[in-house]
């Protein structure tokens, strides 16, 4: 498992003439922690949902290590290399947490026991795994988070999308989290954009921030430059009455 | 791994056991029920075998089918209109009424997965497709119209062409039943099921983590249809008359879920206890009835006690019992 260079280049997406985002361009490189910033609404999950497959981009399109993914299906998305998080979770209920990241884990395993295997072995990593035959249903919202990650990344991605898993963690947790998408990183290279509110987040991991606003990218740097960025600051403290 | 190993795995061996015995009594059971015994086991395992394949559909993939006589007739009328006509014989029959209804299962299916009907919506069409059908039967004349088409009924057994009396019908039914429930064990415990059951617990989830939602569900609806034909074989030749009214009919299409629906969705003994227990009240009932000579009893308490069931018993009466009796399989 090692990351993906990730491009977008000029996507654009428009729901009944809604213009959701609007020729956004940017790119992760391989083995990169990118954060996706904005206010609500800037377009920031419809991007997300644009590189899985979820949405064909109007314009523009997406590239992993120079193949064009976007405008298929989110499973052939899926066996490109890409996995993601859900904002809202969406984890399969009725079934255990260890068959939850055991069904992402069938993605590029022959059989069930060596699936069921390699997702007991990613929820020990999570801390799920004394967890892991609870029903998903009965688990609490951040211990839901660590499971949309873990199934995601049983999946064996080479991108990871992280859709605010930070949101709703404490700040201890936050720092638990960030210690292991850290670490992921680290040893495996594997390339993250995340979209993140919480800041403490962001700075920790992210090497660039891409900052959307109403559908448009406005900014990109490092976190102190983005810091220190007036455009973003006006976004998201209102610009200055002179 | 080899087949009887994959079918046995991480069951425990009080409940093999179990399964054993409960086996070698329905193979000697026709000698010791009397006929009337015998009628009641054979309805017993027709509702577990059609039970088990529309939970392929509902209590695996999560898609709601309410038109599953279509399926059931097609391959009913088909098998016995090549028999009535030609004299081909069930056991060749069979394939084209598989294939029939397969073809049929692959075109609801499609309408409905790929403009991405789902719940009610996909019902609904499963239940416009069974009534059409039914009309387009009242008026073709090959399967002799609204006024049905009668097979000659027959009590010198022969095997080939499934023409003899009950104790051969239940042998067939249970052969179907055990077969249907070692391919849903097999099936559940494979990949696709595992991705049926992803999807019937959230399919853009699924989606998300590579599963092809769209082919998954074909092979639901198409394993699901040609189980179901088979039942309609083996029904069309046991009660040897067809008529569409009742073949196509709404009624009997709700039939066909009641016993997995309280037996317990999803579970692989859930259709086995349905049917026992409703089957049974249905018996019960009907003795009442005649007994007090108050007709319409029977549907009143068999009504009451379907809706005392799912109330109480929500999951099913299998899950419950399970957990009682420490088998423990729950709702996948």
């Amino acid at each position: 498992m090692s990351g993906a260079h990730l491009e977008l280049a000029g996507i654009g997406k428009n729901f009944r003439g809604l213009r959701a985002v609007h020729d956004v361009s940017f790119a992760v490189p391989a083995g990169a922690i990118h954060a996706l910033i904005g206010p609500n609404g800037a377009g920031k999950t419809t991007i997300f949902n644009m590189i899985a497959g979820v949405y064909r981009p109007d314009a523009g399109q997406v590239s992993l290590d120079g193949k064009k993914i976007s405008g298929q299906r989110p499973d052939l998305v899926c066996d490109a290399g890409v996995g993601r998080t859900f904002q809202i979770v969406k984890p399969f209920k009725g079934l255990s947490v260890l068959e939850n990241v055991t069904v992402g884990a069938l993605h590029r395993r022959p059989n069930l026991t060596d699936a069921r295997a390699a997702a007991a072995d990613i929820l020990q990593g999570l801390g799920l795994h004394d967890r892991r035959n609870q029903a998903a249903e009965s688990l609490t919202l951040p211990d839901r988070k660590r499971l949309e990650v873990a199934r995601a990344l049983a999946t064996e991605p080479k991108l990871l999308l992280l859709d605010e898993v930070m949101a709703g963690l404490r700040p201890t947790e936050v720092d638990v989290m960030v210690a292991f998408l850290r670490d992921l990183n680290a040893r495996t290279g594997l390339t993250i954009l995340l979209i993140e509110h919480v800041m403490r987040a962001v700075m920790a991991l992210a090497a660039e921030v891409v900052v959307v606003s109403y559908g448009e990218k406005i900014a990109q740097g490092t976190p102190t430059e983005i810091a220190r960025n007036q455009a973003v600051l006006d976004v998201y403290l209102g610009e200055e009455e002179t | 791994m080899n087949l009887l190993h994959r079918l046995t795995d991480g069951v425990p061996s009080r409940a093999l056991w179990s399964l054993g015995l409960f086996l070698a009594a329905l193979l000697v059971a026709p000698a010791v029920l009397g006929k009337y015994g015998l009628s009641v086991l054979i309805l017993i395992l027709y509702f577990a075998y059609v039970g088990q394949a529309w939970n392929i559909m509902m209590g695996f993939a999560g898609q709601l089918s309410l038109g599953h006589a279509l399926y059931a007739g097609l391959g009913g009328y088909i098998a016995a209109g090549l028999f009535f006509h030609y004299g081909i014989g069930p056991w060749l029959g069979l394939f084209a009424a598989v294939a029939a209804a397969s073809a049929a299962g692959a075109v609801v299916g499609y309408l409905g997965f790929r403009f991405s009907l789902a719940g009610v919506y996909f019902a609904l069409l499963t239940i416009a497709f069974s009534e059409f059908t039914r009309i387009a039967f009242d008026h073709w004349g090959w399967v002799g119209g609204s006024g049905g088409l009668f097979l000659k009924v027959d009590a010198t057994t022969d095997w080939l062409n499934l023409r003899g009396g009950p104790v051969l019908f239940y042998y067939v039914i249970l052969a179907l039943a055990v077969g249907a429930f070692i391919l849903c064990r097999l099936l559940l415990e494979s990949r696709l099921g595992r991705y049926w059951l992803a999807i019937r617990e959230d399919a853009e989830a699924a989606q998300a983590v590579g599963v092809p939602v769209l082919r998954c569900k074909m092979i639901a609806v198409v394993i699901s249809a040609a189980m179901t034909a088979l039942a309609g074989v083996w029904n069309a030749f046991y009660y040897n008359n067809l008529f569409p009214e009742t073949a196509f009919a709404m009624g009997r299409s709700i039939e066909f879920t009641l016993a997995p629906i309280i037996g317990g969705l999803g579970t692989l003994f859930g259709p086995i206890v349905g049917a026992v227990v409703l089957t049974g009240l249905g018996e019960i009932f009907t003795d009442l009835s005649e007994f007090f000579h108050i007709s319409g009893i029977k549907q009143i308490f068999y009504g009451l006690a379907l809706l005392i069931i799912v109330m109480y018993r929500p999951a099913g009466v299998w899950p419950w019992l399970a957990d009682k009796f420490g088998f423990g399989e729950k709702r996948q």
